[in-house]
């Protein structure tokens, strides 16, 4: 275990706790830099996959881990910053790094626009309430077909950033790099978030609606804030799956992406940002593994009724179920437990993550 | 003129008058105790000044001027600072963190700022962390600082409630049974605080309190209530010996009552 000594409060507001802690990301970040020289194109794309789900699930985790507000309309979210960001550079011929800064606001202004009137709502009300609005979306898809090309889909272009061309398939390494710029970018945002005023107002939010206010916390412009940014940033997951995908319709942004983008948090774990990437991790690589899987046991025991169709689903259902029982701090709540398990070694108590139950609280005035 | 004026303050549930007529002033520097047995309206008049809900009639004042067109997350602008009943803490954050939440009436910089994290961000920050290191010292809070609210036990997150309404740096504080659950000694260190509250910090002090030990020692005036009327304003003596409050609590001879 490592012991901090801290000499000023600057220590308790820089993004690492200490020097080694640095070491570590920044190792990582030097590795994740570096795939595209090890692995080739097809993996290069997985994890560019893999990053844009942790963008969509950072802006997930910000409202429903840290402010507390559950949504199950974000791929409606998704939706407006993927068709706004190709059709400002299609209709209005505009630039990517112009149309994907706008596509973020996009998304944040129908976020905000959304957070006025489900202000009042709470947990299963707001859950509702955002499910709808993934399903209008998906008709309201449909609807602008004149703008969106309807059922029929959309081209997204090539990415031109000063003569450079960002295909996902001609320049494979290229487009990874600008999605591992924007998830570093959406990091460093979230972190700052975490570590000023706005934050806490969140998580103040997030605990006690009625201790919040008597704080001075608004209630109804912390959450439209909230909204604006969780929408905003998986807007821009959205733009980023756009050109991921190359062509896209009303049936990529339908009420499972809301569900996976939710269940992904989940199994990562609720409330902090490693849970985002985590479970973009499971959420990218699962239906490879079990791709590989199936082919490995086709080839074995040549037959292909070994491996139903559909079993991603039913994996994702089962390992859904399988955290929400056993570990509901998701992956990253795990492995916070093993190591302390190993820091605090031989002196950890078994019930020292045991979850207590709240004494009474005021009862609610609303 | 007085801190916080009622004015013949009325609210009603339903067909429950919680409060009826309530009038009363608080003056500056002084601890006003709010007594009366379960179901008597104190807490529902803390409400009514935190603004969670709507007298029916009447007018409840600050500093001379009406706080009725207040939201409630305006009252700890205003000076207003509160403590709950029942804890009611942030569970998943450490006390500094709750502690710097009660900050968020100083916070000048703004969401875009924050996210950028601009040098002015880090200064405000700064400064809130030494107010909420002095409050740290004050409570003695030093050993559960990193804390989350959840491991801790009961004594301390009621210090940490009476903390974070101290970070707001308030003008007048309302403790809703500050000593509730606690040991004899941890109720004797309440009074102590709240007695270098008044006099260190100079901030009034308006709180409900069961414990009589409490409220003599502590308090200037005391408000005796009985179902949502009240009955006498006088020092803690006057008010043990007043009849009324005394039938209020106990109940007339006759029906066996007395311990």
């Amino acid at each position: 275990m490592r012991t901090v000594f801290k000499t000023s409060y600057d220590a308790d507001l820089g993004l690492f706790v200490h020097r080694y802690q640095a070491f570590w990301y920044f190792l990582l970040l030097a590795v994740a830099i570096g795939l595209p020289f090890v692995m080739n194109d097809f993996w290069i794309g997985e994890v560019a996959l893999m990053l844009i789900w942790a963008i969509a699930g950072m802006g997930l985790m910000l409202l429903v881990g840290h402010a507390g507000q559950p949504s199950l309309g974000h791929a409606a979210f998704m939706a407006v910053g993927a068709y706004t960001n190709v059709i400002l550079q299609t209709s209005l011929g505009w630039p990517f790094l112009v149309s994907f800064p706008l596509s973020g606001c996009a998304a944040a202004l129908a976020g905000a626009l959304l957070a006025l009137p489900t202000a009042r709502l709470h947990g299963i009300y707001l859950a509702i309430a955002t499910l709808a609005v993934s399903i209008l979306a998906e008709d309201g898809i449909v609807m602008l077909a004149p703008w969106t090309g309807g059922v029929s889909g959309i081209f997204a272009p090539d990415i031109t950033i000063f003569g450079v061309g960002f295909n996902r398939y001609v320049n494979a390494p290229g487009f990874y790099w600008l999605t591992l710029g924007v998830a570093v970018l959406v990091v460093l945002g979230y972190r700052n978030i975490l570590r000023s005023p706005l934050g806490r107002s969140l998580v103040a939010v997030r605990d006690s609606e009625i201790s919040a206010q008597a704080t001075g916390v608004n209630l109804a412009r912390t959450k439209a804030v909230s909204f604006a940014l969780s929408c905003g940033v998986t807007g821009l997951a959205g733009a980023l799956m756009g050109h991921f995908a190359g062509v896209f319709n009303h049936e990529t942004f339908t009420i499972f992406l809301s569900i996976t983008l939710l269940m992904m948090i989940v199994i990562g774990g609720l409330g902090s940002i490693h849970g985002a990437f985590l479970g973009a991790i499971v959420i990218t690589f699962l239906p490879l593994a079990i791709s590989i899987v199936r082919e490995f046991l086709n080839e074995r025991f040549g037959t292909a009724s070994v491996m139903p169709p559909g079993i991603e689903t039913a994996a994702f259902g089962a390992i859904l179920i399988a955290f929400i029982l056993l570990e509901p701090m998701g992956i990253y709540g795990r492995w916070v437990k093993i190591r302390t398990y190993f820091e605090l070694f031989p002196f950890c108590r078994r019930d020292m993550f045991r979850r207590q139950r709240g004494y009474l609280r005021t009862e609610r005035i609303r | 003129m007085s801190l916080l004026e009622l004015e013949n303050v009325t609210i009603s549930f339903g067909g429950l008058t919680a409060v009826e007529g309530a009038s009363f002033a608080v003056n500056p520097g002084e601890v006003f105790a709010l007594v009366g047995p379960n179901g008597a309206g104190k807490s529902t008049i803390f409400n009514l000044v935190s603004r969670y809900c709507n007298p029916s009639g009447g007018d409840i004042r600050f500093e001379g001027k009406s706080i009725l067109g207040c939201a409630p997350h305006d009252i700890p602008r205003l000076g207003i600072a509160r403590t709950f009943q029942n804890i009611e803490l942030f569970e998943h954050a450490t006390v500094l963190q709750n502690l710097l939440i009660g900050r968020h009436t100083h916070r000048r910089s703004n969401a875009i700022s924050e996210i950028l994290h601009l040098p002015g961000v880090r200064a405000e920050e700064r400064r809130h962390r030494l107010a909420a290191e002095k409050v740290i010292d004050f409570l003695d809070l030093q050993p559960y600082r990193e804390s989350l609210i959840l491991g801790l036990p009961y004594g301390v997150r009621k210090v940490v409630e009476l903390g974070r309404a101290l970070a707001v740096e308030p003008k007048l504080l309302l403790l809703d049974e500050p000593a509730s659950g606690l040991s004899a000694d941890e109720t004797d260190d309440v009074a102590f605080w709240i007695e270098d509250i008044r006099k260190v910090m100079g901030i009034t002090v308006l709180m409900v309190e069961h414990d009589m030990g409490l409220v003599n020692s502590v308090s200037d005036r005391v408000l005796a209530l009985a179902d949502g009327k009240t009955l006498v304003i006088g020092t803690p003596q006057e008010v043990q010996t007043d009849p009324a409050v005394i039938e209020a609590y106990i109940g007339l001879g006759d029906d066996g009552a007395g311990e």
